[in-house]
């Protein structure tokens, strides 16, 4: 098993760069593909070694199925990327259908990633305080012979806290980086936090302990030898390896709607709001989840909001099955359902047995929702906007700011990740036996088939039927989105080189 | 189908849908919504791009004709339900089957002549019928939106809450707004055809498994043989095709599913697949009856039907969810399952001792299905936005709200299925 190339690999897979308070991504579109080649050529992306001290800027780069068909590269290269890249986010009616991408959603409202506004490329420029103006400037002059820009996605520092209020970014799978777990295809009893590399980076096992395909070149085609061999395939150049899907959306939160609307259920009482909150969330504003965690020794305090402590992690629901702590519809529930492969019970082998054939009652009523390992995703994403105290959006008259979430995602399977959890887990009104529902924050609210409204969000209760609020309103809405490739640091050489 | 006029079917069988895919329960050929016995009912063409896949085991590709495939799922007997198509939609069905070979004649009998007994067929919830659905989600609707949903005083008051909703139920139902109509029974020739039926089956596997037991060695032997030298044929599906099934879902929490396919050459593999197909179908008639076949529950209906003397096989179904999830279904909770039938057919992802692996290797299994699925022309669905888990809690309910008594416990977990 060869030891991982952290030097191949860019730094945004390992370090979500949260001492790299300033952030823009540029979104890009080739001009000239000899220029942009020349450029993509002698930038350098920040890898994921780690450095004492850590860098204080850092360039990642990513390119969409368009982007390398305007560098030159041929068909059958990009083909053999997975299909959803190729086609795109907004490639096609069905795909958005799937996604919720309708109404004021729709990728024909966006104000990028459509039609003519689709980037071939991306540019994340990450730097300390004071550091991105020099650094966007240096980019944009040198890239702008080769590329257009079409788009600059700002950020802002909140401070850890995305736009609603909530400390955000708790919930990450940890990589496997040292390759421990065996690639194997084996079934897991108990929801654990640790995923194989290949969940997220492509030419290493995944969960199944397979490889995920990808383009694996004939080595005629990479004659100069810049790219990895495939350690599945090791007569063949791996353009996969080492790199990742990034998925990128930009979400507008409508910040007064989201409070205007809880303060109108509670009528006003300020503590009820943020209980309400919470229960649509699955956490407290400073993102205590509200299951029992299984090492509540340390008790956090609530200064040190941009590190939430490491407890805020480590809980399930196997001892909240109904949902009377954390509502089943709440959004960090729907995101991650921290299930196992298997419905939980205990016993000898024809207990297995009963529940592998279905036929324990209780056991089926746990096993609506597919294993958690195999939908996870790493996400980088970023505030951008004025944040908004919950006095002001209380306050607020205009209807909407522009502020939100640049939601960044790291897969290696779109299908089975990305759009998995968007579709069938978040947007799914279905979900974990739920009806009438979708996620209480990103739900688009459009009724299902056969008229059954899914803007209602039902939170269960010990004591009596569950209490349930209607007619949520739209709090986000998507202005724009791309499925985009994170080569490694040799394949975006190899991508950038003329014979490419 | 007629050669030559498969164009001409497509667009007519177009002109049934509301939605790509999606019928509309009014068209003017068959008006599917004014069959209340129909729970789901398809039209597919049995365009079948895989024939080819034989020459890896060196044969010639087969000349085969495109079918056209008419599957319902009804309540009551299916003869009957036929002939209450034949009756009351008989025009549109002509001008459909006026594209087939050899239609001629009296239109009732021409579809028996043509009727193809499954060799499988599952019934996610045998008895439940189409007006029962309706009754039941009509039913949840009003007592949701009239419960008390404040935390009870004490649990006593559940049994006060209940009685308030049996009463409110009641008046619904004197006021015309609200029918439960009780079940009919079930005909005594179905119960006792079932359980003769269970008699002989266990019978014979008690005949057959001294020489299974005898014969096992030899059989493994075969069986390893042939799984590590199977061809794979496990291709991505082409991007088009690919598109064109997408477009047809994802309208409603439910989808249709329709493949086709060959089945491996040679004796062994015909056997094996008999007698699997023999016992599932034994399993499902017997024992998945009551909203699961083994971890999945989101299955509505599944058939596996038998083609051209049993060298090619259709498998259809009708299941809650996307497509996504469903295969992650079929590769997490029952790749065992899929591995025992389909690994018959040719180009398989590889198994390991008939259930291992096959299935679990995800993208050769996600790619052979996709490549095997079919567009289904025209869908019917007839409680659309109900999935199987709502039509059990409807159920629930409705079971609850008739039962006379209940421990206050009981009244509890009642009104929280509201």
């Amino acid at each position: 098993m060869s030891r991982v190339e952290l030097d191949d690999i860019q730094g945004l897979v390992r370090f979500a760069y949260k001492n790299l308070t300033e952030a823009v991504f540029l979104l890009l579109q080739v001009r000239d593909a000899v220029a942009a080649r020349a450029w993509l050529a002698q930038v350098a992306p920040a890898n994921a070694v780690s450095r004492i001290p850590p860098p204080s800027t850092a360039v990642q780069i990513a390119l969409t199925s368009q982007g390398l068909r305007a560098l030159g590269i041929d068909a059958d290269t990009i083909n053999a990327f997975s299909s959803e890249f190729v086609a795109g986010m907004a490639g096609d009616s069905s795909r958005s259908r799937r996604l919720g991408d309708l109404g004021s959603s729709d990728p024909s409202q966006w104000q990028w990633g459509a039609s003519d506004r689709l980037p071939d490329a991306a540019v994340l420029l990450y730097a300390a305080p004071g550091r991105l103006e020099d650094l966007q400037r240096t980019i944009e002059t040198q890239c702008s012979s080769g590329f257009q820009i079409i788009e600059r996605l700002a950020t802002s520092d909140m401070g850890g806290r995305e736009p609603f209020g909530f400390v955000d970014g708790i919930s990450q799978p940890e990589l496997d980086w040292d390759r421990k777990r065996p690639a194997q295809d084996s079934t897991q009893l108990t929801y654990i936090n640790l995923s194989c590399l290949g969940e997220f980076l492509l030419g290493y096992p995944n969960e199944y302990g397979l490889y995920t395909p990808r383009p694996l070149l004939a080595p005629s085609k990479d004659r100069l030898g810049i790219l990895p061999r495939a350690e599945d395939a090791t007569d063949c150049a791996d353009l996969g390896r080492n790199g990742s899907y990034l998925v990128i959306r930009q979400l507008r939160q409508n910040v007064p709607a989201f409070w205007q609307a809880l303060d109108q259920y509670v009528r006003g009482v300020a503590a009820d709001r943020d209980l309400l909150a919470a229960a649509l969330v699955g956490r407290t504003l400073s993102g205590e989840p509200l299951e029992p965690v299984q090492d509540a020794a340390s008790e956090s305090s609530a200064t040190s909001v941009t590190v939430p402590p490491p407890q805020f992690n480590a809980f399930d629901y196997r001892s909240d099955p109904q949902g009377t702590r954390c509502p089943l519809g709440a959004h960090v529930r729907r995101a991650n359902p921290r299930n196992a492969d298997f419905p939980p019970g205990s016993g000898p082998i024809l207990s297995r047995l009963a529940r592998t054939l279905g036929l324990n009652a209780t056991a089926r009523t746990l096993d609506l929702e597919a294993s958690t390992r195999f939908h996870r995703l790493l996400r980088r994403g970023r505030e951008y906007g004025v944040s908004m105290t919950t006095a002001e959006a209380l306050a607020s008259q205009s209807d909407v700011r522009d502020q939100g979430l640049q939601f960044i995602c790291l897969n290696a399977n779109l299908q089975r990740q990305f759009e998995f959890v968007q579709s069938a887990w978040l947007m799914g009104s279905k979900f974990d036996g739920l009806h009438d529902e979708s996620d209480p924050l990103l739900g688009n609210r459009i009724a299902d088939k056969g008229g059954l409204s899914t803007d209602n969000l039902s939170l269960p209760q010990a004591d009596g039927p569950c209490r349930r609020l209607t007619s949520l309103p739209q709090f986000i809405t998507v202005l724009g989105g791309a499925y985009l490739f994170l080569p490694g640091i040799r394949a975006l050489r190899f991508l950038s080189s003329a014979h490419a | 189908m007629t050669a030559g006029r498969e164009r001409e079917l497509r667009e007519l069988l177009a002109s049934m849908n509301a939605s790509p895919g999606w019928a509309d329960p009014r068209n003017a050929l068959v008006p599917f919504g004014d069959f209340p016995q129909l729970h789901f009912a398809r039209l597919v063409m049995l365009v079948d791009s895989t024939l080819a896949d034989v020459q890896a085991y060196g044969l010639p590709p087969p000349r085969l004709p495109v079918y056209l495939a008419f599957i319902g799922d009804c309540d009551g007997s299916a003869p009957a339900c036929l002939a209450d198509l034949a009756r009351r939609a008989g025009d549109g069905l002509r001008a459909i089957f006026a594209h087939c070979e050899g239609f001629q004649g009296e239109l009732l009998a021409w579809m028996r002549s043509r009727d193809q007994r499954p060799a499988a067929c599952y019934t996610n919830w045998v008895g439940r019928t189409v007006l029962q659905i309706r009754e039941e989600a009509a039913l949840q609707q009003l007592l949701s939106a009239q419960v008390n949903r404040t935390p009870l005083m004490s649990i006593a008051e559940a049994q006060q809450r209940r009685r308030g909703l049996r009463h409110y139920a009641q008046s619904q139902i004197a006021a015309g707004r609200l029918r439960l109509t009780s079940a009919s029974p079930t005909p005594l020739g179905w119960w006792l055809a079932k359980v003769f039926n269970a008699i002989g089956m266990v019978l014979a596997g008690v005949v057959a498994l001294p020489f299974l037991i005898a014969l096992l060695p030899f059989l493994a032997i075969r069986l390893r043989t042939l799984e590590t030298t199977d061809p794979e044929i496990c291709p991505p599906p082409d991007p088009q095709a690919l598109l064109e099934l997408q477009q047809l879902e994802d309208y409603d929490v439910t989808n249709q599913y329709t493949a086709l396919g060959s089945v491996k050459p040679g004796l062994f593999r015909r056997w094996l697949m008999t007698v699997v197909l023999t016992a599932i179908q034994f399993t499902c008639r017997h024992i998945f009856t009551r909203g699961y076949l083994a971890r999945v529950q989101t299955i509505h209906f599944a058939r596996w039907l038998y083609l051209d003397q049993k060298t090619r096989m259709l498998f259809t179904s009708n299941y809650d969810g996307g497509h996504q999830n469903y295969m992650d279904d079929f590769i997490n909770k029952v790749a065992w399952g899929l591995n025992l039938v389909f690994s018959n057919g040719i180009g398989w992802p590889q198994t390991a001792w008939l259930i291992r692996r096959g299935a679990r290797r995800e993208h050769r299994f996600k790619y052979f299905q996709r490549r095997h699925q079919i567009p289904t022309q025209v869908w019917y669905k007839a409680y659309p936005g109900l999935t199987l888990i709502d039509l059990e809690r409807n159920a629930r309910i409705r079971a609850g709200l008739e039962r006379n008594r209940m421990s206050d416990r009981e009244a509890l977990a009642w009104l929280q299925l509201l």
